[in-house]
């Protein structure tokens, strides 16, 4: 785990948070396992950071304390993961404590930390007083039991791949895939597929689809094996192996545990399918998700051995690979590609603005199950307005030309669903903007504006030593001497520090990975010299000086130019 | 429980009734009937295959039951030459104590199960039959009647297979139910399926059919389909032989019942002539080189005495006979095909026509006396004689079947004839049993006592069929499904099923070059008593496992005729290996059933092949995916192709690997000089020669235009030659017709506009769609990108490179201001799609990006897009 904070600290959304070691190309697996190992690190980490500003760790003790809903919409914050989303998490803590809290409404308003949304909140707190001494106490009773059960129900629409869900623009594909399916299955018909699309197109879920339709077929239930493998969990052809055999619940299978060295699982299992035939034995669907990990096996034996059951006369088999890589046919040697039947069913996402607009509209929706009709068919005629709200388009369109991802607009509607209550039983058009506002956060202007005075120099002087020198290198005593000629020249309201206390903020600027070195540090290097790069960019850096609260005007002008103390 | 008389108490003889038929492939005679004399008194008892026996076992009281499917003389076998092969049935008190509670009920007292174990022995001495009993097979539904005067009825309702009881499947149900229902006992419900045929007063047309059915059914009494395992090659042959559509199938119905009783004498008498030549035409072949030509004059001669129709009728029904596929059948002909093997047991019990039958069949082939007798004297004639001349002829032979494939299309006439011939001789090779050392697992039950004998000599079972049915070990074993696969119901379905990879033809078309070389060496091999390497390579996909597959199973039947000395053959695959070394192990456990650990397995071997006269049989390796062999001594290599040089090692190494010169590449000489100078190489195919492979796996289908058929042959070949990739393409092309055509029911021919549409699907490239797909910000970034590229002359720039240009694009297409996050959200993206060739993230800003497509084609999926009012950077 030692790459964890470094990773954490770099995240730019939340994907990347989760990517971990893996790298660029690996870099957004995401799946809800890998998630729930993780998330519990996030809030932890966050805190950690937010300490070094000024004294938000008051609030965050507050939100701890909180219970009952702040501790849920930390819940959800932690599911969403980014640093935008954390900060939401907390000030809509911030509000419900507020709320419980009404002596301490004002001054938290007034707090710098709710920068983002600073005015609504306190609008909206002068609103919730005015309808709470209007609103009888039993409506307020069901409003929120209904709102319960609206967050469940939407939450675990947006969180979960159920297969319930409605299938989006991929029916031509999803036919596709389920005759393929039926064609094993009833007919034993070896085949092989591979389904290749961006994340969040889709893949899992239309295969989750036809899976279940396929179950829903009478006699076929009972006579299909299915058989779900991950490569992110099946590292190795040895752990896949006795996950088949596990799943398969062949004979060498002893309540859960497999038994035996890798060579023989290997040799049972090919012995085991070898010794059906067409007609005679269940058919077996093997789910390999994130296959383009499988190709990376040493001689890519598992596949080899799976595509070659499925082109023999053995146990019927279908092999359906998931992967969002479009060269994955490379990745393939050549002889395991020979065996492959070069089916490819491709998901891209490939719908307009009109359909997502639809898409948001049914993600939203209440299904007509809902116990109280009335309040479904209200909320859904919010979602019906809302659609047609000319901001709420404009929001969505931004998002949309961002990215065509579901899961991204799933995040959307979740952080717009967290500001749902009691007294703001539906979601609002700026419910969705400040849902937008977050997710398009910049992750490291958050953290520039938690730096010191002394800090934000040095970074200062960091650009312009990289607008000097051209993005070279520089050491912490050129930043040095930059900063000298600064305070001794111009500044006055910058207190000339010792150099171990620059040499104290310049660290915390490499902890904080603003500041990146170019060799790994050895221990006997002298710090000072140690060649580091800024991975700020210029405007990055001037953006967030704007917002910067209290900034010293003769450190903002000389951000602006280098020369400015002439 | 009756106490039954064994061979102790009075001693039997056993003897067989009726004509020896010797069947080719299996180089054994089989028989129909046999009869079991007790010294003491004169009674002899008939047992015809079809009828239930009593086998003697370790307990007088209960012997085993079991339903004799063949009889046979093995001449192999020096304790008991008389065998026979029956299907298990099991009683209550056999089934392992521990498992009895899984019945959940009592059973009753004569109470069997089916015993569906496949990997249990069904090969038995004849002498341990006691005699024949009574089986009734019971609907679920039905009760046990428990009050029965007869003892020696049992009643089967279950099915055990070691694992659970199950009913009996609906077939097998039938099967059994219709073996009894000749019996007085009648009156129980049947299947209404069966009804239907049975029980109606017959008429006498039907009785015909059934009697000339079953005729010819003794004439090959082995292959009558009780074995499920069977039908498979046989299928494929037919499917090559005949076309068979709807409406021949219902012609042939009619003709059947058109048929009426005067001439039904008339009748058999044509039907034992027009079998007879089909059943010959083999060891005429191999006397005189030209079975194709002496088949037609059979059939001449028929015609010139029989009526016209009557002639058509006989040639179809033979050809439909033979089918007896489960595959392509409408439920009439299924019926007919599971009432043959109730013929025998029906007659069985009457008593005088049983013993008459086998008469009658003499009769017949005495009206042809000198041939038969030719033909004995001619078979056995050849087995003494030990030549390679013969599997020469053999080869030839092969050739010239698929030269009568190729020429099948101009000539009609001639090609029945050829094409019956072809059949009924293709047929009886493929029906030699799977061959016991190809699949050691199923040879015996009790594998572990008599490991080794077994595997030389499969047949030796010791007399006393002890109680092995009980797995010793962990079965490797999908659990089989409850329903049958349902089985093609249209031509598209049915030509997908032929296109299908697995489906492997008799006899590969176009490889007849490579297949005759490693014949020859292989043979030659085997005839010196010698050892060798050689080395084949090709791209993948162009058939040297096949052909070497079917290399090895042409010697096995030249085995079976003593044309060469009998070998191993033991097959092992690179890639199935989980590192080189198992390969020892490996080895090992197919040659002689022993496991070891890769180090004393490969001490044994060394012992087994460079020890003089350890071995006394040759065997043949084949090792695939050589490649994979490699370690860094060397030493399995070394190995393997060592062992072949020792003196009396007779091992023959056929090594198989994509390159040409992986000897030079990758061997060290030591090696490389060990595997000699025997190489073969296979040529990917060309486009006539893939236009062949489809023509001969859709023989007589009509499911694809000639157009299209030629399109993928050469759109494959420019591409790979690889057969498996046209064959894929066929297959999905069959799809694409079957899902554009809206009517179910009558599924057009695959067109070229199909195939067009299947070769677009699994070769095109999708980043273009990837890109045209992609949303505003990414197709904004790849612009970027382009731009970046442009300005700097490189190609691969640092993420903050391009986000700057991504700025400054955006600002001048007026989207919103990119957040940094964002924009590294795109790049990451567009680099998990492998569209961009990104670093590892870690490096943030600093990380380079390169793209992975082309130029052009980002601006020309950039402009489609797009349009013209927003041209590319």
């Amino acid at each position: 785990m030692r790459w964890f904070p470094r990773r954490l600290r770099g995240a730019r959304d939340p994907e990347d948070i989760v990517a971990g070691g893996r790298g660029a190309g690996a870099g957004s697996r995401r799946k809800s396992l890998l998630f729930n190992t993780l998330s519990p690190l996030l809030p932890h980490k966050r805190k950690w950071r937010n300490g070094s500003g000024r004294g938000r760790r008051e609030i965050r003790s507050r939100v701890g304390a909180g219970g009952g809903r702040g501790g849920r919409s930390r819940k959800c914050a932690r599911h969403a993961g980014s640093s935008g989303v954390s900060l939401a998490a907390a000030g809509e803590a911030e509000r419900t404590t507020r709320r419980r809290d009404p002596a301490k409404r004002f001054p938290q308003c007034l707090h710098p930390y709710s920068a983002l949304g600073r005015t609504s909140f306190s609008a909206r707190g002068f609103q919730f007083v005015e309808m709470s001494s209007r609103k009888s106490k039993s409506n307020n009773l069901i409003h929120s039991e209904y709102l319960s059960q609206v967050q469940r129900i939407l939450r675990e629409r947006f969180c979960h791949q159920s297969p319930h869900s409605n299938l989006f623009g991929v029916q031509v594909q999803y036919k596709n895939l389920i005759e393929l399916l039926k064609r094993t299955a009833i007919y034993g018909e070896s085949n092989s597929v591979l389904i290749i699309g961006p994340r969040g197109s889709g893949k899992s879920t239309i295969v989750n689809h036809a899976l279940k339709e396929l179950m829903e077929v009478e006699d076929v239930s009972e006579n299909v094996l299915q058989v779900h493998l991950n490569g992110l969990l099946q590292i190795n052809d040895k752990i896949a192996l006795k996950e088949i055999t596990r799943q398969l619940n062949l004979e060498n299978v002893v309540g859960d545990k497999v038994f035996g060295s890798f060579a023989e699982n290997l040799s049972f299992i090919l012995e085991a399918l070898k010794n059906g035939d067409r007609t005679s034995s269940c058919p077996v669907i093997f789910i390999l998700d994130e296959f383009d990990l499988f190709a990376h096996h040493k001689n890519q034996t598992l596949l080899y051995n799976l595509f070659d059951v499925s082109q023999s006369a053995q146990t019927p088999i279908a092999v359906i690979g998931l992967t969002c890589r479009l060269d994955i046919l490379e990745l393939l040697e050549k002889r395991v590609k020979s065996r492959f039947s070069h089916r490819q069913i491709h998901l891209m996402n490939s719908f307009g603005f009109p359909q997502y607009l639809k898409i948001f509209k049914e993600q939203l929706s209440l299904p007509a199950e809902f116990p109280d009709k009335l309040f479904a068919e209200k909320w859904n005629e919010n979602v019906q307005c809302l659609s047609e709200d000319k901001n709420v388009r404009e929001v969505l369109q931004k998002h949309f030309n961002v990215s065509k991802n579901l899961r991204s607009l799933h995040m959307l509607l979740m952080l717009a669903l967290n500001r749902v209550t009691t007294s703001h039983p539906f979601i609002t058009a700026p419910d969705l903007m400040e849902a937008n506002q977050l997710c398009s956060m910049d992750s490291k202007a958050n953290i520039v504006h938690g730096l010191s005075v002394l800090e934000i120099c040095l970074i200062i002087a960091m650009k312009h030593l990289n607008d000097i020198y051209e993005e070279e290198p520089f050491n912490f005593q050129m930043v040095y001497n930059e900063f000298q000629k600064f305070v001794q020249r111009k500044a006055h309201s910058v207190y000339n520090f010792e150099k171990p206390v620059v040499m104290k903020a310049f660290e915390h600027l490499q902890q904080l990975e603003l500041i990146r070195p170019m060799e790994r540090t050895s221990a006997n290097a002298q710090r000072e010299y140690q060649l580091m790069k800024l991975l700020l960019d210029n405007t990055q850096i001037m953006n967030a000086l704007q917002k910067y609260p209290n900034c010293p005007t003769d450190v903002r002008q000389w951000a602006t130019s280098s020369l400015s103390w002439l | 429980m009756a106490h039954y008389p064994t061979r102790l108490k009075s001693r039997r003889t056993y003897s067989w009734v009726g004509r020896p038929l010797l069947d080719r492939k299996l180089h054994y005679q089989t028989y129909k009937e046999m009869s079991v004399t007790l010294e003491h008194c004169s009674t002899e008892i008939h047992i015809q295959v079809g009828q239930f026996v009593l086998v003697e076992g370790t307990d007088n009281e209960n012997p085993y039951v079991a339903k004799l499917i063949e009889l046979f003389e093995d001449d192999l076998d020096l304790f008991s030459k008389k065998r026979a092969r029956v299907q298990w049935f099991i009683r209550f008190c056999e089934v392992p104590v521990c498992k009895q509670h899984l019945l959940g009920r009592k059973p009753a007292e004569q109470e069997i199960f089916w015993y569906d174990y496949p990997a249990c022995d069904s090969n038995i001495s004849v002498e341990t039959i006691i005699g024949s009993v009574r089986v009734i097979a019971l609907a679920p539904d039905e009760v046990i009647p428990m009050d029965l005067k007869n003892e020696k009825t049992l009643f089967v309702k279950l099915s055990w297979n070691e694992k659970e009881f199950r009913p009996l499947s609906p077939e097998l149900f039938a099967e059994l139910d219709k073996l009894q229902e000749g019996s007085p006992r009648c009156q129980k419900p049947v299947g209404a399926k069966t009804k239907s045929i049975e029980s109606p007063s017959r008429t006498t047309a039907e009785h015909v059919v059934k009697r000339i059915e079953s005729r010819h059914s003794t004439s090959k009494s082995h292959q009558t389909p009780t074995h499920p395992v069977t039908p498979r090659a046989r299928k494929r042959l037919e499917l090559g032989s005949f076309p068979r559509t709807p409406n021949t199938r219902i012609s042939q119905q009619t003709l059947w019942t058109s048929l009426d009783s005067p001439k039904r004498t008339k009748w058999e008498k044509v039907f034992s002539e027009t079998t007879s030549p089909s059943k010959r035409s083999q060891p005429d072949a191999l006397q005189t080189l030209s079975p194709a030509l002496k088949a037609p004059e059979k059939t001449r001669e028929i015609r010139r005495s029989r009526a016209e129709e009557n002639k058509a009728a006989s040639r179809e029904c033979h050809v439909i006979l033979r089918a007896r596929v489960p595959a392509l059948k409408t439920t009439e002909i299924s019926e007919k095909t599971t009432l043959t093997p109730s013929e025998g047991g029906k007659r069985s019990l009457v008593a005088p026509f049983v013993i008459l039958k086998p008469e009658k069949i003499k009769k017949s082939s005495e009206a042809k006396g000198p041939d038969a007798q030719g033909e004995a004297t001619s078979t056995t004639h050849r087995i003494r004689r030990k030549s390679s001349l013969l599997t020469l002829n053999r080869i030839r032979q092969q050739l010239r079947f698929l030269d009568n494939g190729e020429s099948d299309q101009e000539d009609g006439e001639f090609l029945l004839a050829a094409e019956v011939s072809y059949s009924s001789n293709e047929e009886e090779e493929a029906y030699t049993p799977p061959l016991p050392r190809r699949i050691p697992c199923r040879v015996s039950r009790n594998l572990r006592s008599s490991v080794k004998s077994s595997l030389q000599t499969p047949s030796t079972i010791p007399k006393k069929t002890p109680k092995p049915r009980m797995p010793c070990h962990a079965t490797p074993q999908i659990r089989s499904r409850n329903l049958a696969a349902q089985e093609p119901s249209n031509m598209l379905e049915e030509a997908r099923l032929r296109l299908h990879v697995s489906a492997v033809p008799e006899s590969l078309p176009c490889r007849e070059q490579e297949f005759q070389d490693i014949y020859n060496f292989v043979e030659s091999k085997l005839l010196d008593h010698t050892g060798g390497c050689m080395y084949i390579s090709g791209v993948p996909g162009t058939g040297k496992t096949a052909t070497v597959h079917e290399v090895i199973h042409c010697l096995q039947q030249a085995v079976q005729a003593n044309d060469v000395p009998p070998f191993q053959y033991v097959e092992v695959n690179g890639m199935k290996l989980t590192e080189p070394h198992q390969v020892y192990v490996q080895i090992l456990q197919k040659l002689t059933g022993q496991k070891a650990t890769a180090n004393h397995a490969a001490k044994l071997l060394v012992k087994r092949f460079c020890t003089q006269g350890s071995s006394p049989e040759t065997t043949v390796l084949l090792v695939d995916e050589l490649d994979l062999l490699w370690t860094k001594k060397q030493d399995v290599m070394y190995n393997l192709f060592d062992w072949p040089t020792h003196k009396g090692a007779r091992l023959v190494v056929l090594a198989i690997a994509n390159t040409m010169d992986l000897p030079e590449r990758i061997m060290m000489n030591r090696v490389s000089s060990r595997l000699g100078l025997t190489r073969m190489s296979f040529q990917p195919y060309t486009h006539s020669q893939l236009q062949q492979i489809l023509v001969s796996r859709l023989k007589h289908l009509k499911a694809f235009e000639d157009d299209a058929i030629q399109l993928v042959a050469r759109k494959v070949a420019a591409l790979s030659g690889d057969a498996r990739r046209c064959l894929d393409i066929c297959r999905r092309a069959t799809e694409i017709c079957e899902f554009s055509c809206k009517k179910p029911g009558s599924p057009g021919l695959v067109t070229v506009a199909h195939l067009l549409e299947a070769v677009d699907e699994m070769f095109s490239s999708s980043y273009i769609t990837a890109i045209k797909n992609s949303s505003v910000l990414e197709q904004s970034f790849l612009r970027a990108i382009l731009a970046e590229f442009h300005r700097s002359g490189l190609e691969e720039a640092t993420f903050q490179q391009v986000y700057r240009q991504h700025v400054a694009l955006c600002r001048m297409e007026g989207l919103p201001y990119p957040t940094m996050s964002e924009t590294m959200a795109v790049c990451s993206h567009l680099g998990s799609c492998r569209l961009l060739l990104v670093e590892p993230s870690r490096n943030d800003l600093l990380l380079r990006v390169r793209l992975n497509v082309s130029q052009n084609d980002v601006l020309y999926a950039l402009k489609k897009s797009e349009g013209p009012q927003k041209p590319g950077v």
